[in-house]
């Protein structure tokens, strides 16, 4: 190729003129005739009117039905027979244009997307209902700052609030979480980092209790606490209940989590000649700590929500109570639950007001739980690819720098001769030589001494070369077969 | 270089082994027993509960007997209290949740894993995950406020053209078709459709999981030979995803059944078998503790505590089919 291409050249500088062959042949394109590009991303422009117009059939057809034909009444039931008379219409349009395969395709795809939407319009529909109907308590500043004590039920909106229920959450929730984060979160490294036949028992047993339905735990507390030891309700026995249907959960999405940290990083550690204490403080927990702080959120997001404990064991009052140890202490979920018990509007205002907060308080903690975690063990964000890429740079310096003066310092054929690279290194790994040759140029020279001394050589320093003979072991000289290398000249 | 002399080390001469039993510093001593103690507490604040539930429950079984699965009125006080009734109108509820979410959770998963862009995907699933995470008492809320109101036409319509079977029909002891709307208030359908909609998420989480893992090889080997997209769903991924879709469908029902707080929001109870889940009047047995625990006296609540009891070993059967289903499935599939 190279002999081609010189004669080719020499040819060209002797006799330049047009007539030379060219290099490269390429095809004239005048006689293939290609066909137009398919699109085969987007969606044809029959597919929309299809849509559309299935979609617009079908509302005709349930309007005429609703309205005239039939004494069909009522929201939902427009809106399934709308969707019944779509997919027919569409499935029939579809037909038109292609075979018995695309159009089973096309109905099959449109009742995933229209599960989808169901589901996830439910969602949005029940949340943005509860916000909304919950506006006219919640634009009342003093639904957030008073209790319930001095408003009646026919008391307008304009007094009385919610404060105590919000208190009442956060105390029971703090405390629950100061009682499940230590345990569940121990009792998951248990399950992953010790292991035998009793933590596959504990493994066992935990799964077990995620199916203890709320209220039982609710009864388990009201029947063993209130009713033998503290005979009246309080705020600390709702911690319990709560604490007793949270800790399952956090376990067992701790345990999910800290069974994807890789296993070649605990090796990696153990290889290092780390205890198992250590591995699990400065290897394990930090690589899942992200999915960590999201199991937490998301079972403290359960916690908050779950009224059924609640309701049996911390009691209903009016007033503010801040001692968890005496007296009922009322918290949102069953405040909702006792205000819509009430046929008084103003009462059903002031549930769907309290609902709202709930509401507001779990999608702000999920929020949290979203910015903070939402990735495995081992995904970093951007910014902490760039610091930990950073920080290996620099080991890698540390670490190169030392074993160069390591090596040179016991290999006296290397320290005598070194062997330098044929060629030019590349820019970039020269910057690199240079800025390591002055990393260890200003290194204290007791430093070095303590990280680079090896065992047989205590004089290391002394027998370093110049900085200029710095070689990474990259740049060894290419096997070339016209020069001898330095290893068949010694031979 | 090859003949350069090995370097014989001089205290490797001896052949005495090296001990290699690890004796475990201090640090790991403490850090194991810290361990197996949370270990510990954990199980024996999970047995306590169970072993609890148990013996106060036994007072109540030990009058009652087997007339307890038998008997269809709650009034512990005359002795006569059964759960048949209750546990009768949970499955119902449970049943109807099922027959409403499965249809949805299956599509939305085929949607999450299969046809939807990345992007969208992180997106659904985050808002899939957000649903979990709701309240059962907004739900309550918004099935007593809202959906009770609008969805009684639909079951008078149903009731009306489908009164034939004998679920769907509503009617009065004399056996005439009802048609007042109150009749439709307050049914097992209405609580249904709610728990339903708290159950979804559940559901959807395991099958999108399983369906993400049918292998990359058999897909792409289907739609090479020229299968469309359903056809591909429908030969790989259903298959492999069996085993997810039992074990979700499970996981969701535990939930449904141990639900309280909406449904006891909705129904109104009744202590007899109704066969017609359009018409007012239900139970489960998570309302009937959550209706019957302030004025029950010790004895009562030893009942309850046997209802509970009941309801707890259902979901755990329930549960741990679930999860040897779901673990069948993954088998191999395992990250280590």
């Amino acid at each position: 190729m190279t002999i081609v291409e010189s004669a080719e050249r020499t040819a060209d500088e002797s006799a330049p003129d047009s007539t030379a062959p060219r290099r490269t042949h390429i095809p004239e394109r005048t006689h293939a005739t290609t066909a137009p590009k398919r699109d085969l991303r987007g969606t044809p422009i029959d597919e929309v009117f299809n849509v559309l117009g299935a979609a617009a059939a079908g509302i005709a057809i349930s309007t005429l039905l609703f309205g005239w034909l039939t004494p069909m009444s009522g929201l939902i039931g427009w809106v399934v027979v709308s969707f019944l008379g779509f997919l027919l219409v569409y499935a029939v349009l579809t037909s038109l244009r292609a075979d018995a395969l695309a159009v089973r395709e096309r109905i099959m795809t449109t009742l995933f997307y229209s599960a989808g939407v169901i589901l996830l319009g439910a969602l949005i529909f029940v949340l943005s209902y509860t916000v909304i109907r919950g506006i006219p308590a919640l634009i009342n500043p003093n639904f957030f700052v008073e209790t319930m004590s001095l408003a009646g039920p026919l008391d307008p909106l304009s007094s009385g609030g919610v404060a105590h229920a919000i208190m009442g959450t956060l105390i029971q929730i703090s405390m629950a979480l100061v009682i499940t984060i230590p345990l569940g979160i121990t009792t998951a490294v248990f399950l992953n980092e010790i292991g035998g036949p009793f933590a596959r028992f504990v493994r066992t047993v935990s799964d077990a209790m995620t199916a203890l339905p709320s209220i039982v735990a609710g009864l388990f507390v009201y029947a063993a606490i209130i009713t033998l030891v503290t005979h009246q309700r309080s705020g600390f026995a709702a911690t319990l209940a709560i604490s007793v249907m949270m800790l399952p959960i956090i376990i067992r999405a701790s345990d999910v989590v800290l069974r994807l940290v890789p296993h070649n990083l605990r090796e990696a550690s153990y290889a290092l000649g780390t205890n198992r204490w250590r591995t699990v403080w400065h290897v394990v927990l930090p690589t899942s700590r992200s999915g960590l702080v999201t199991a937490v959120i998301l079972g403290t997001a359960r916690g908050i929500g779950e009224t059924s404990p609640v309701l049996l064991t911390s009691g209903v009052t009016a007033e503010m109570n801040l001692n968890p140890f005496q007296g009922p202490m009322i918290s949102l979920p069953l405040q909702v639950f006792d205000f819509v018990k009430s046929p008084e509007p103003t009462m059903i205002a002031r549930g769907f007001g309290a609902a709202a907060v709930l509401v507001l308080l779990v999608l702000t903690l999920f929020i949290i739980a979203r910015l903070i975690g939402g990735r495995g063990p081992g995904q970093l964000s951007d910014r902490q690819r760039r610091a930990a890429s950073a920080a290996s740079v620099r080991d890698l310096e540390r670490i190169q720098a030392t074993h160069e003066v390591a090596r040179f310092a016991h290999d006296p054929v290397a320290a005598n001769a070194p062997r330098k690279p044929k060629g030019r290194p590349p820019a970039d790994l020269q910057w690199r030589m240079s800025r390591q040759a002055a990393r260890a140029a200003h290194r204290p020279a007791e430093q070095t001494q303590a990280t680079a001394e090896p065992p047989s050589a205590p004089s290391a320093p002394e027998v370093a070369p110049p900085s200029g003979h710095l070689a990474p072991p990259a740049s060894t000289p290419p096997l070339d077969h016209d020069h001898p290398t330095s290893e068949e000249n010694a031979t | 270089m090859s003949d350069a002399p090995t370097e014989v080390l001089p205290h490797a001469a001896g052949p005495r082994p090296r001990s290699l039993r690890a004796k475990p510093v201090r640090a790991d001593r403490v850090f194991r027993s810290v361990s197996y103690a949370a270990g510990g507490t954990t199980v024996s604040i999970m047995l306590a509960v169970g072993v609890f539930l148990a013996f106060r429950a036994s007072d109540a079984l030990g009058v009652s007997g087997f007339s307890f699965l038998t008997t269809q009125e709650w009034s512990p006080e005359t002795g006569t209290f059964g759960i048949v009734a209750v546990l009768f109108g949970t499955f119902t509820i449970a049943t109807i949740a099922m027959c409403i979410s499965i249809p949805l959770a299956l599509g939305t998963a085929l949607l999450i894993s299969e046809i939807v862009p990345a992007r969208v995907k992180r997106v659904l699933i985050m808002l899939v995950d957000l649903m979990a995470a709701v309240p059962s008492v907004v739900f309550g809320l918004w099935g007593l406020f809202f959906l009770q109101a609008s969805i009684i036409p639909v079951s008078q319509w149903i009731s009306t053209y489908f009164g034939w079977i004998p679920i769907f029909a509503v009617t009065d002891p004399s056996g005439a078709h009802i048609t007042d709307a109150g009749a439709y208030t307050s049914s097992a359908f209405i609580a249904g459709i709610v728990v339903a909609l708290m159950v979804v998420p559940t559901q959807t989480s395991v099958m999108r999981e399983s369906f993400s893992q049918a292998p990359l090889g058999e897909r792409e080997g289907a739609l090479a030979l020229g299968s469309t997209r359903w056809g591909m769903i429908r030969t790989v991924v259903l298959p492999f995803g069996r085993g997810g879709i039992i074990g979700g469908t499970m996981l969701g029902l535990g939930r449904a059944l141990g639900e309280t707080i909406a449904v006891v929001m909705i129904i109104s109870p009744v202590f007899s078998l109704n066969w017609q889940v359009l018409k007012s009047g239900t139970n489960s047995v998570s309302a009937l503790i959550a209706l019957r625990y302030g004025e029950a006296s010790q004895f009562g609540l030893s009942a309850l505590m046997a209802a509970g009891l009941v309801l707890f070993i259902v979901t755990l059967i329930v549960n741990f089919s679930a999860s040897i289903i779901v673990a069948r499935s993954r088998s191999g599939a395992d990250s280590n």
